[in-house]
């Protein structure tokens, strides 16, 4: 397989099941220098050349370090930002470059459920009010036909439809995340953009709202591209998950496949670091630390992103950036970007890069000598 | 005998609002070179009882002993606590851009904390220390970093400099208040690899606060649970997780995705939410959330008892102490065996 038929996701899924297809998304941000008139040379490459797909009814899970780009992805998947590059198919339709107004009924198909049960909901409004706005700004309902299918929905979600006329300070961080999931419910969307939403809940109230997430999926046959930074709730929820490093994937498969068999050492590393509640394995786990922190985003390390800071490194990955494709005999729905995939059984805790010192990071103290 | 040994702690706020009890009668010890897990969600009053120790509530009214090394630091005064606080006290905090100062770069501040407890040490010299201590906690190319400013740092950099500064003394003690919350999974285990080579290099004993039973289980030696400002069990690590009593505890792991069960089944959460702080319900604060509730629970307090064959395992609950009639009760109420349990 070579670069460019690496561009087109996997073929797994045939058309009629996509909901979503995501080809070959760019998003830069320009860096400005401070300087009138001056023109921006310097680019946040926050999204580099992305292609996904998602399976109607499923849930996609997205993970990565900070800055890796699966929010501002979830954005120009929703369309908040626009693509610097790229084609986003929505059930059939390229809206990549639709103007606002002919984006609008697109709009009501795909939803965003945010992290910040507090931030995301006006404090000066009345829930009822909140939940009700996408139907006064589709002009859809008015009046007692907009409070019925409002209370609707808030049954739906498990909040007591009486409660319509209280101020979201006077619910609690989970039932708050609950309005935000009414909201984004309300015209019965197709796509839910769930972006860490559970990530401010305390773990007892965190699992009540991903089960109230399985349930509607359930119910309402939605479709899910689920954010998270704690791999374990992404296992629990995702079908399939996407691993991003620095505006790239990494690693695409179906998420036991992905924890089973991890082909790419990034993959490998961000697994390995997940906390087990359970001291037992957490004890016998080999744990494999990754050394330096991400490099800047605005000049990304040429060939394999990861390399500076990957113990497998070697010269090929400084020179060519591998391509996203099946590794080591897997099915063509395990796709990794990396030209030395970790073997099944291969502990590369121990490994070390072999490349030029100017091309790795060296962790002194602590952290290197173990 | 123990570093650092709390006993009946309490802490209230008054507000407007009424008296917020934060801290309701908690006690715990931590010897040397041990590592003491403090874990809670939201307003458990894990992170206002080790602050109170530090006298870091101001307005609170707090009643309670706490002795560090013959000391109570709940009668020392201001100027005493300093001496203690930072040379002896090491303390780390969840958000690391807020304790370092933006203003002053990263080695002084450090500079400024060594010298603040040592007059004697000359600039030079502390300097050089501070260069010393951000290399052990692996910033590389420490001897140029050392002169950066905090926004210069990334967020991990930025807890390892905070883990540098608390360091800086040899201080016999750290409380590590939710180190790695605002951080990367990769960069989490980072930081607990240094907080972990630390203890073992220099003997220090760690608090570590957290709701994340995952860290727990990979540093704690020791676990105690905390809910509505109550100790609700104490265990060795091994009993916290493969062995508890407590409902609460119990109730904390299975909402973990992960634990035990089958990948995408059902979680089973905690109905409801923690109460308020306060209007407290009676009895056990658990109660209204307790799939196990009787009678009892509602009107009279549990207090926190030993329970199964070791003394050091308490737990303030009524069901029956003796475990195996404990999870016969378990059977009856809930079913199946706890996944842990039956590997176990």
């Amino acid at each position: 397989m070579n670069a460019s038929t690496a561009a087109t996701p996997p073929a797994a899924v045939t058309d009629a099941d996509v909901l979503l297809r995501v080809e070959d998304v760019v998003k830069h941000f320009p860096v400005r220098s401070g300087k009138l008139f001056e023109r921006d040379k310097a680019f946040v490459h926050a999204v580099d050349g992305v292609s996904l797909a998602v399976a109607r009814g499923q849930t996609l899970g997205l993970v990565g370090e900070t800055g890796c780009g699966k929010s501002t992805l979830a954005r120009c998947i929703t369309r908040l930002h626009d693509l610097t590059s790229g084609r986003v198919i929505f059930d059939g339709d390229d809206i990549s470059t639709l103007p606002p107004r002919r984006m609008r009924p697109y709009r009501r198909e795909m939803q965003m459920i945010f992290q910040d049960p507090y931030g995301s909901l006006n404090p000066r409004r009345r829930v009822g009010s909140i939940i009700g706005d996408p139907f006064a700004i589709h002009k859809t309902a008015t009046g007692q036909e907009r409070k019925r299918r409002v209370q609707e929905v808030m049954e739906l979600v498990g909040l007591n439809p009486e409660h319509y006329n209280r101020f979201p300070a006077e619910f609690s961080g989970g039932q708050r995340q609950r309005i935000g999931v009414a909201r984004a419910l309300a015209f019965r969307p197709k796509l839910i953009v769930c972006d860490e939403p559970v990530s401010a809940l305390d773990v007892s109230i965190q699992a009540q709202i991903i089960n109230l997430l399985a349930d509607l999926q359930g119910e309402l046959g939605l479709t899910y591209i689920f954010i998270a930074h704690d791999l374990s709730v992404v296992r629990h929820v995702s079908n399939s998950v996407a691993v991003m490093y620095l505006g790239k994937v990494t690693e695409l498969a179906p998420v036991e496949q992905l924890w089973n068999h991890p082909r790419h050492p990034y993959t490998d590393a961000l697994l390995s670091a997940v906390p087990l509640p359970d001291p037992n394995k957490s004890a016998q786990r080999e744990r494999i630390i990754l050394v330096g922190d991400v490099p800047s985003p605005i000049v990304p390390p040429s060939g394999c992103r990861f390399h500076p800071r990957c113990p497998k490194a070697r010269q090929d990955c400084v020179d060519r950036d591998p391509a996203l494709e099946p590794r080591l005999g897997d099915e063509p729905d395990h796709v990794a970007a990396c030209h030395f995939p970790v073997a099944d059984g291969e502990d590369i805790s121990q490994a070390r890069p072999s490349l030029a010192a100017e091309d790795r990071i060296i962790e002194p103290g602590l952290l290197g000598g173990s | 005998m123990a570093l650092l040994e709390v006993d009946d702690l309490r802490v209230s706020f008054p507000t407007p609002d009424g008296v917020v009890q934060a801290v309701r009668g908690v006690s715990f010890q931590v010897d040397a070179g041990q590592t003491l897990g403090i874990v809670g969600e939201s307003g458990s009053g894990k992170s206002v009882s080790t602050q109170t120790i530090m006298g870091l509530t101001r307005g609170a009214k707090v009643s309670g002993r706490a002795v560090f090394e013959g000391r109570d630091l709940l009668t020392l005064d201001g100027e005493e606590l300093q001496t203690i606080r930072g040379a002896q006290i090491g303390m780390i905090f969840q958000d690391p851009l807020s304790s370092l100062h933006p203003y002053y770069r990263v080695g002084w501040q450090i500079v400024e904390m060594i010298r603040q407890h040592d007059r004697s040490a000359s600039k030079a010299k502390a300097h050089a220390r501070a260069v010393e201590l951000l290399n052990l906690v692996g910033i590389p190319q420490a001897d140029r970093r050392v002169d950066d400013y905090p926004h210069q740092f990334s967020g991990g950099m930025r807890q390892r400099a905070m883990i540098a500064m608390a360091m800086a003394l040899n201080p016999k003690l750290l409380i590590a208040d939710e180190p790695t919350t605002a951080l990367d999974v990769t960069v989490q285990a980072q930081v607990l690899q240094v907080i972990r080579n630390l203890q073992q290099e220099f003997g220090t004993a760690v608090i570590l606060i957290t709701h994340d039973l995952g860290v727990v289980a990979d540093v704690a030696d020791e676990v105690e649970v905390m809910y509505a400002g109550r100790v609700m069990e104490k265990a060795d690590l091994q009993t916290t997780f493969y062995a508890y009593h407590h409902p609460y505890t119990e109730g904390l792991l299975l909402s973990l995705p992960g634990y035990g069960g089958g990948e995408r089944e059902r979680l089973h959460p905690i109905p409801g939410q923690p109460p308020s702080l306060i209007n407290l319900p009676p009895g056990c604060p658990f109660h209204p959330r307790c799939p196990y509730v009787m009678d009892r629970c509602r009107t009279e307090v549990p207090p926190l008892a030993a329970v199964g064959t070791s003394a050091t395992h308490l737990s303030a609950c009524w069901l029956p102490h003796d475990m195996p009639a404990r999870n016969e009760v378990r059977r009856k109420v809930v079913g199946e065996p706890l996944p842990a349990q039956a590997e176990a």
